[in-house]
C-alpha cells in the first residue's frame, strides 16, 4: 500500500519579496496583475514521487537542491504551487532541533506543549511520557526551564518526543549531525525499529554513510529536479561520482605576531574528490612565511566522531629534518593510507617549534569519508573504526586420506 | 534497546489521504474537524502565553490586578473629575471598570491574535498544525484577565452598593459575542501582519483610536445627535454599552446599536476568508 503519492510538484519562491512593506507593495497592487520583473526561483519542478509504506527513503542532493522543500510540502508546512503531494497517515516532521519548544518552560511543559503541536491529547502525551523522559534521559531536568538544558539536551528531548509520537510517516531532516555519537547510534537504532514495525521514514543526510545503512532506496535532487531515483547503491554512488560532494577545506587566519604560521587546510582524496573509503587521504597544508624561519614541526590529529583520536602523525615522526620557511608560501601533505571506514571525522592541525612550543592548536576541519560504490549496506550498519582491504582465502586441501 | 516496540499509532486502520496542493483562487474555509482534532494544542498554547507571562516577574499575577485598577482610577480622576462627565447614575469607577473589562478582552485579544502568527514563526515555519488555532490561543488567555476584572467590578460594585438585576444574564452572550468578534478582527489582522508588517506598527495606535471611539471611559450619550447612529457603526459600542446595562443596570443602548451586526460579520468572515487564503503560504513569507 502507498504511503506518499507526490505528482507534478513544482514549488516557486519569488526573491527578495518576503517581508515588504504596504509602501513597497502599493504601486504593484494599483498596476493590477502579477508583476513580471520579480526574480523567480524554481525551488522544485515537476517532481514525481510514491513512497511504499515501511519504505525508507533517503534523500540526497547539494545545498539547494529542494530537499527541504520537500520534505516542507510532505509534511504541509507549505503548499506546492503546482502539482499535488499526498500523504497516508501522520506525519511527524523533524525539520529542526527544538521546534516548537519554549525557553521559559520546564521540559515537562514543553513536553505537553510539543505533544499538542503534534496532534496529541494531554491523556495522549500522558501515556508516553515515561518512555520520552527514558529516552531523551532528562528525567532529573524534567522540571527545570528549557533555557538550562544543554543543546544535547534539548536534541534528545526532540527526537524522543517525534519517536513516542510514532506518526505513519517520519521525515527527518539533517537533525541527528548536531547530537554526540552514543545518541546518534541510539537514533539509528530507533529508526531502524520505526523501520521494522513499518513506519515510512523520509531521510535526509550529508552523511552518505548513515543514510546508506538505513536506505534501502535513494532520491537525488539537483537544482529542484529528480536526476535518479533507485536503489541506494546505484543512486548514491552515483551522486557521489558526480562530485555531489568534494573534500573539506578551510582558511585560517595567519596570527599577527607570527613569523610563519598555517593559512589554509584541506583534506581529500587521492585526485581531490571526496574522501572515499579505501582510497588514501590526502591532508594539505598551506603556511605563510613572513620571514625566513626555521626550526618548525607539524602534526595532524584526526579524530572520530565519538571523539576517539584516530591518528596523530608528525613531520619529525617520519622526516629527518626540520621544517624550514622561505617568505611566502609554502605547502606541506602528507597521505595516508586507505584504513578508515565510511563516516564522519574531525582533523585538528598542530603546529609548533620542533622543540614541542605549540603556535597552533585547532580543530580546523569536518568531512566524511564517503562508503565505496560497491559497499553493502549490512556491512557500512556495522560500528567500527577501521576498515582496511582485507583479502580472505580459502584452501580446500582435498578429501581427507583414508577415509 | 529497553525502549518497548513501537505500536501503530492508529490502532492498525488504514488511515485516509490527506492532500496537499495549491490554494492559489479557491476559497479555503477552516476545517472544523480538523480544528476539534488539534482544540488542546489551542489550550496548551494559551496557558503556555500565561506562564511565560508571569515567570520572573516580581508581581507576578499582580499585573493583571493593577493594570484594570490604574487605568479605572486613571480615567475617572481625568474624564470625572477634571472634565466633569456624568456616568449615568452608577458611581464613575464602576462605570468605567464595568466597560473596561470588555474592551480589554477585545483590545488585548486583537492584538495579541495580531502578533499570534508572527510571534510563532519558528512553530509555523516547522510544523503543521492548523494555523487559525495561533489566533484562537492567542485570545483565550484575555479570559484570566476577565475573570480578574469581574472580581475586581464585584468587589467595587459591593463597595459602592451598585446591584445587578435579572439582565446580568444577558452578560455571558456579550463576552462571546465579544470573543467571536476579537477573533474575526484579530484573524484578519494576523494574516495581514504576515505579509505587511506595518500592522504591528498601527495595532496600538489604531485600538488607542478605538478606545477614545469607544463609550469606555465616557457616556454615550455625549454622541448624541443627528448622526447618532454612526457612532454604533462600530461594534464595540453596542457591545460596550450592552455589558454595562446587563450588569450594573444603567440604560440600555438604544436599537440603533444593532447596525454593528454588519460590520461585526463582515469582518468575521472577511477575516476567515483571508486567513484561509494565505494560510499555506505563511510559512514561505513570514
Amino acid at each position: 500500500m502507498r504511503a506518499i503519492e507526490v505528482q507534478g510538484v513544482g514549488k516557486r519562491y519569488r526573491l527578495g519579496q518576503s517581508v515588504v512593506t504596504l509602501r513597497e507593495a502599493l504601486p504593484a497592487v494599483l498596476r493590477r496583475g502579477p508583476t513580471r520583473d520579480q526574480d523567480e526561483l524554481w525551488a522544485l519542478r515537476d517532481v514525481d514521487l510514491t513512497v511504499e509504506e515501511g519504505e525508507t527513503l533517503g534523500i540526497v542532493g547539494s545545498n539547494g537542491a529542494g530537499k527541504s522543500t520537500l520534505l516542507k510540502i510532505l509534511a504541509r508546512i507549505t503548499e506546492p504551487t503546482t502539482g499535488v503531494s499526498r500523504t497516508r497517515g501522520r506525519v511527524g516532521a523533524m525539520l529542526e532541533v527544538g521546534t516548537g519548544f519554549h525557553y521559559e518552560l520546564t521540559g515537562r511543559e514543553n513536553i505537553f506543549l510539543n505533544g499538542a503541536i503534534l496532534g496529541l491529547s494531554r491523556t495522549e502525551v500522558r501515556a508516553r511520557m515515561d518512555a520520552i523522559v527514558e529516552f531523551a534521559e532528562v528525567e532529573r531536568f524534567l522540571d527545570t526551564p528549557l533555557k538550562r538544558y544543554s543543546s544535547g539536551m534539548w536534541l534528545r528531548l526532540a527526537f524522543a518526543i517525534a519517536a513516542e509520537i510514532q506518526p505513519e510517516i517520519i521525515v527527518v531532516d539533517e537533525v541527528l549531525a548536531v547530537g554526540d555519537y552514543e545518541f546518534q547510534q541510539r537514533c539509528l537504532g530507533r529508526m531502524s525499529e520505526m523501520h521494522d514495525s513499518g513506519r515510512t521514514v523520509l531521510f535526509v543526510t550529508h552523511d552518505s554513510g548513515m543514510m546508506a545503512r538505513l536506505c534501502s532506496r535513494v532520491m537525488w535532487l539537483d537544482h529542484g529536479r529528480v536526476i535518479a531515483d533507485g536503489p541506494t547503491q546505484e543512486v548514491l554512488g552515483a551522486y557521489l561520482r558526480k562530485g555531489g560532494a568534494t573534500g573539506a577545506e578551510a582558511e585560517l587566519e595567519l596570527a599577527p605576531d607570527v613569523d610563519v604560521g598555517p593559512i589554509r587546510v584541506g583534506v581529500a582524496g587521492p585526485d581531490g574528490q571526496a574522501p572515499v573509503r579505501g582510497e588514501p587521504l590526502r591532508f594539505e597544508v598551506t603556511l605563510e612565511a613572513r620571514r625566513p624561519a626555521r626550526g618548525y614541526n607539524l602534526a595532524v590529529f584526526l579524530v572520530g566522531d565519538d571523539g576517539t583520536r584516530l591518528l596523530h602523525e608528525g613531520w619529525t615522526d617520519t622526516e629527518d629534518s626540520i621544517l624550514s620557511f622561505e617568505p611566502g608560501l609554502t605547502t606541506v601533505s602528507v597521505t595516508v593510507p586507505p584504513l578508515f571506514t565510511p563516516g564522519s571525522y574531525a582533523a585538528i592541525l598542530w603546529f609548533g617549534t620542533s622543540y614541542g612550543v605549540t603556535q597552533f592548536e585547532r580543530e580546523v576541519l569536518h568531512f566524511q569519508i564517503e562508503p565505496r560504490i560497491d559497499d553493502k549496506a549490512e556491512s557500512l550498519r556495522r560500528a567500527r573504526l577501521v576498515q582496511p582491504e582485507v583479502s580472505w582465502t580459502i584452501d580446500r586441501p582435498g578429501p581427507l586420506e583414508g577415509v | 534497546m529497553s525502549s518497548p516496540t513501537p505500536e501503530p499509532a492508529t490502532g492498525g486502520a488504514s488511515p485516509s489521504w490527506i492532500e496537499n496542493r495549491s490554494t492559489a483562487g479557491r476559497l479555503v474555509l477552516p476545517n472544523i474537524r480538523e480544528l476539534v482534532q488539534y482544540r488542546e494544542l489551542a489550550i496548551v498554547l494559551a496557558v503556555r502565553d500565561i506562564q511565560v507571562r508571569y515567570k520572573q516577574t516580581f508581581l507576578g499575577i499582580g499585573w493583571a490586578v493593577l493594570q484594570p485598577l490604574a487605568t479605572t482610577a486613571a480615567f475617572t480622576f481625568v474624564f470625572n473629575r477634571l472634565a466633569g462627565l456624568t456616568s449615568e447614575g452608577v458611581p464613575y469607577g464602576v462605570f468605567v471598570l464595568s466597560g473596561m473589562v470588555v474592551w480589554t478582552l477585545f483590545s488585548a485579544g486583537t492584538m495579541r491574535a495580531a502578533g499570534a502568527l508572527v510571534e510563532n514563526e519558528s512553530i509555523l515555519t516547522k510544523v503543521y498544525f492548523p494555523r487559525l488555532l495561533l489566533c484562537v490561543s492567542a485570545v483565550l488567555p484575555g479570559l484570566v484577565d476577565l475573570a480578574i476584572g469581574l472580581v475586581l467590578l464585584a468587589v467595587l460594585m459591593a463597595v459602592t452598593g451598585v446591584g445587578p438585576g435579572i439582565e446580568v444574564l444577558v452578560a455571558p452572550a456579550v463576552i462571546l459575542v465579544t470573543l467571536v468578534f476579537t477573533l474575526g478582527t484579530g484573524t484578519l489582522l494576523a494574516a495581514i501582519n504576515v505579509r505587511y508588517r506595518d500592522v504591528g506598527n498601527a495595532i496600538p495606535f489604531v485600538m488607542q483610536l478605538w478606545l477614545f471611539l469607544s463609550p469606555v471611559a465616557y457616556s454615550s450619550t455625549l454622541a448624541e445627535g443627528a448622526a447618532g447612529w454612526l457612532y454604533y457603526v462600530n461594534p464595540m459600542a453596542g457591545l460596550v454599552e450592552t455589558f454595562r446595562w446587563s450588569v450594573t443596570g444603567v440604560d440600555p443602548p438604544g436599537v440603533e446599536s444593532l447596525i454593528a451586526i454588519g460590520p461585526a460579520i463582515a469582518l468575521c468572515i472577511g477575516g476567515l476568508i483571508v486567513f484561509g487564503r494565505t494560510e499555506r503560504r505563511f510559512a514561505d513569507v513570514i
